[in-house]
């Protein structure tokens, strides 16, 4: 073969004391080529990607780069070698303009002050290296999560990056932006950029993959070409085969007791008039781009938002207008967006995090119920099969699946029966998913009703029992579970957007 | 994934952590034995109680500060309402001719009212805890200046009774061991103690998971008011006078002494334990330091010292925790 890889890691090892998390594993990264890293969560794709990235050394193996040894000591050492890494988590300054994030710590100077016009110049020059049309004085915090993307991969692009990291860049965008980062993608390849690409989107990986490295438990397990079939993917990473990515269980009579009622709900600049009903047992999902007021909605009927009009009732009883509580009391649950940001408190434990939602209530004259409370956490976390190995470690040490799952686990002790959920399984692996589906089958199952806010097609159309699709605050139509495919949701949710392709 | 579950090897696993954990404990016996050889007159009767009594006006303080930041706030106003709460205790008492005992619990009810005003200002007014108490510490001391013009006023016997003794026990002590009790209960076994932690540690998972996240801000800045008029009338009793310049500066003590018992200024995590292992390392070094004839302009870069130190230990606790 002609193509020399521009890094290997060749039979790395690395152990965190006496744990091994990554045992004897092969990786390459080619000039041109995109190397998909499939695993699950915990599988040890992050320490990899940090033996690239100079953060961690390997305790075995080593790292080839043009295929010279070398070692890569810090992130510093990794960046002179042309490495870069987009983290999940943006390395920009919110408040600095995009020209002065662009060349933070290069910033060109003249007579010892910054020279403004050569600054903007080289990032200008810097952002058209991926075709980023974009002022450069806007302050960063302006931009939205894909932008700031973009202008860390220009940035990333502009220091002469020859590998560049992407650790699930697209988990946070839209489809529609996640295709302008594929198209940004493709043109780095064709310039020879070698790109390791991370992602727990399995459809993503054919459309932008040349091969998969799949691992598990740290163990290399296969290298396989990005067009092997999905369920052949899952196969490989989870080690058995998930039979339904979707098992959705709707009950065959479907009762007729509204749970839920939404009634002309409106929150200006946030959603106009909208109203639907959920039954007992109903899974109904929530479709629509992001920024189309899906989250608003989801947030003001959980009283965490106030609204201008329109009611929200539980079986019949109209719940007060933001009033977390009240909406608790009713028996509504909300599993919030941003898990880290609103889900948790990420250094309490597992049995506190469990307990929030519960602890006024089982308390007694003022006083906490432990004893209760670790005897329904506990009960919880085997029924939900959370893995920890103490109910008392910070929630902070458990995967991104476990950690949705103890959100859950919340409501489950609160006995809630609405569980309103905002994209419920982001940033989840593949095997955890399907357990938060089986999930959301018992607790409909039960006679409980679902609100799912999803910005994954596929998931939306999987779980739901009837789907609406919301555009620039309306409710733009429903579907029922049978009549909806990607098209006529995608074209529901786009539909006057000029903008969109 | 992340590398926090993975225990490393356990030896060297088990002392950083011991360290990490029980850093500012680990300083204090050190500190203690190096007092002991060093200077005959440390390990005395009389000393002890006076480190106890010194002790007992920062500590009291303190824990009403851990409750502060263990929400994730800040007060700096506790020294200001300590010395408004005496002295506004020593005007019921001589201006307004109201008994002893109605001064005392007067002058915990300033203390408490000027607590609920940082809450509210915090909480309900959106100004960040440490604008809102620091306008509190210019105002507290403001009035206290206004109420006494100045001047000293005399206390009442009941707030003196605070100062004094019970046979040979020093009654601050038995104070400060009370305080302790009831600010540990509060924070381990009630409601409110396990929602500050909550409140400090992410307020808006804490507030979606239906935690009255506003009423508890206030809670927890008028308990430290409560604690603070506590610290003030301590002081007061101990000098039969409500001095206007009495705890002037003890704010800073109080955070110090938060801080160095393992508290994160972020928030979401402290101890009493903790707390009162920091008070007493201040008040221990500064103890030392005098018996050792250290100047006090000196003392006070050693403090500076200490406090960057327990700091440091902070960090290398987290450190531990999330690599």
């Amino acid at each position: 073969m002609t193509v020399h890889p521009l890094i290997t890691l060749q039979n790395v090892t690395k152990t965190f004391g006496q744990v091994t998390v990554i045992q004897d594993v092969t990786v390459s990264v080619y000039p041109g080529q995109v190397q998909v890293l499939l695993g699950e969560n915990g599988a040890g794709k992050s320490t990899l990607i940090k033996m690239v990235a100079g953060v961690y050394q390997p305790d075995g193996g080593q790292i080839l780069v043009d295929g010279t040894v070398t070692t890569l000591p810090t992130t510093r050492a990794a960046e002179e070698h042309g490495i870069a890494t987009i983290h999940q988590e943006l390395n920009l300054v919110a408040t600095m303009s995009v020209a002065e994030n662009v060349m933070l710590g290069r910033m060109p100077t003249k007579l010892g002050m910054v020279d403004r016009k050569e600054l903007r110049r080289q990032a200008r020059a810097a952002l058209a290296l991926i075709g980023l049309e974009i002022d450069v004085d806007t302050p960063v915090g302006e931009l939205g999560i894909a932008r700031q993307q973009l202008v860390e991969i220009a940035k990333a692009l502009s220091i002469n990056a020859r590998v560049l990291i992407l650790d699930e860049p697209t988990a946070a965008l839209t489809r529609h932006e996640t295709q302008a980062l594929f198209a940004v993608m493709a043109d780095l390849r064709r310039r020879g950029v070698g790109m390791l690409f991370i992602s727990h989107h399995l459809d993503e990986i054919a459309e932008v993959g040349d091969t998969v490295t799949v691992i598990r438990d740290g163990h290399f397990i296969a290298e396989v070409p990005a067009s092997t079939p999905e369920d052949e993917l899952v196969k490989l990473m989870v080690g058995r085969s998930i039979e339904d990515q979707f098992p959705r269980r709707a009950d065959e009579t479907p009762a007729l007791t509204e749970v839920l009622t939404v009634t002309n709900l409106t929150s200006a600049g946030h959603f106009d008039d909208i109203s639907f009903t959920v039954r007992a047992g109903e899974v109904l999902g929530i479709a629509g781009l992001v920024g189309a007021g899906r989250t608003e909605l989801i947030r003001a009927i959980a009283g965490a938002d106030k609204y201008d009009s329109g009611s929200v009732a539980v079986r019949g009883a109209q719940l007060p207008k933001g009033d977390i509580q009240a909406a608790i009391r009713a028996g509504v649950g909300h599993v919030p967006e941003d898990r880290k940001g609103q889900g948790l408190v990420l250094d309490a434990s597992v049995n506190d995090n469990l307990g929030y939602a519960t602890l006024a209530s089982s308390a007694r004259f003022g006083l906490a119920d432990f004893t209760g409370q670790r005897r329904r956490a506990e009960a919880v976390a085997a029924k939900l099969r959370i893995r920890m190995h103490t109910i008392d470690q910070p929630i902070r040490s458990l995967s991104g699946g476990n950690q949705q799952k103890a959100v859950f686990g919340r409501w489950i002790i609160a006995a809630s029966t609405v569980l309103l959920l905002d994209e419920p399984t982001r940033g989840v692996d593949v095997g955890a998913k399907v357990e938060i589906y089986e999930l959301m089958n018992s607790i409909t199952a039960a006679g409980g009703a679902i609100v799912m806010v999803s910005s994954e097609l596929p998931e939306i159309l999987g779980m739901s029992d009837r789907i609406l699709v919301m555009r620039d605050g309306r409710l733009a139509g429903e579907l029922s579970a049978a009549d909806a495919t990607q098209d006529t949701v995608m074209t529901l949710a786009a539909r006057s957007g000029a903008a969109q392709r | 994934m992340s590398t926090t579950t993975l225990a490393p090897t356990r030896r060297s696993f088990d002392y950083k952590t011991f360290l990490a954990n029980n850093g500012a404990l680990v300083g204090l016996v050190v500190l203690c034995i190096a007092l002991v050889i060093a200077t005959p007159d440390f390990l005395t009767g009389q000393n002890l109680l006076n480190i106890g009594i010194q002790v007992s006006t920062v500590a009291v303080l303190a824990f009403g500060m851990t409750f502060v930041i263990v929400a994730g706030g800040i007060d700096l106003s506790v020294g200001a309402v300590a010395a408004l709460s005496a002295m506004a205790s020593g005007w019921f008492f001589v201006s307004a001719g109201m008994p002893g005992w109605v001064a005392l619990l007067g002058g915990l009810a300033v203390g408490l009212l000027a607590g609920i005003v940082n809450g509210a200002a915090n909480a309900y007014g959106k100004l960040p805890s440490f604008i809102a108490t620091l306008a509190m510490l210019s105002v507290a001391r403001g009035l206290t200046l206004v109420i006494s013009d100045g001047r000293p006023i005399k206390t009442a016997a009941e707030v003196s009774f605070l100062g004094g003794n019970i046979g040979p026990v020093p009654m601050p002590i038995v104070i400060l061991v009370l305080a302790a009790l009831v600010a540990s209960f509060i924070l381990n076994r009630t409601v409110l103690g396990r929602s500050m932690y909550a409140v400090g540690g992410n307020a808006e998972a804490a507030r979606l998971s239906g935690l009255p996240v506003k009423r508890i801000i206030v809670t927890v800045f008028a308990l430290a008011g409560l604690f603070a008029a506590l610290a003030g009338l301590l002081l007061a009793g101990r000098l039969d006078s409500a001095q206007p310049q009495a705890a002037a500066g003890y704010e800073l003590d109080a955070i110090a002494a938060v801080v160095i018992g393992g508290a994160s200024l972020s928030g979401g995590l402290g101890k009493i334990s903790g707390t009162f292992i920091g008070a007493l390392v201040l008040v221990v070094i500064r103890n030392g330091l005098n018996l050792l004839n250290v100047s006090s302009f000196w003392q006070q870069v050693v403090i500076g010292l200490v406090i960057a130190l327990a700091v440091g230990a902070d960090v290398l606790r987290r450190k531990t925790r999330n690599s």
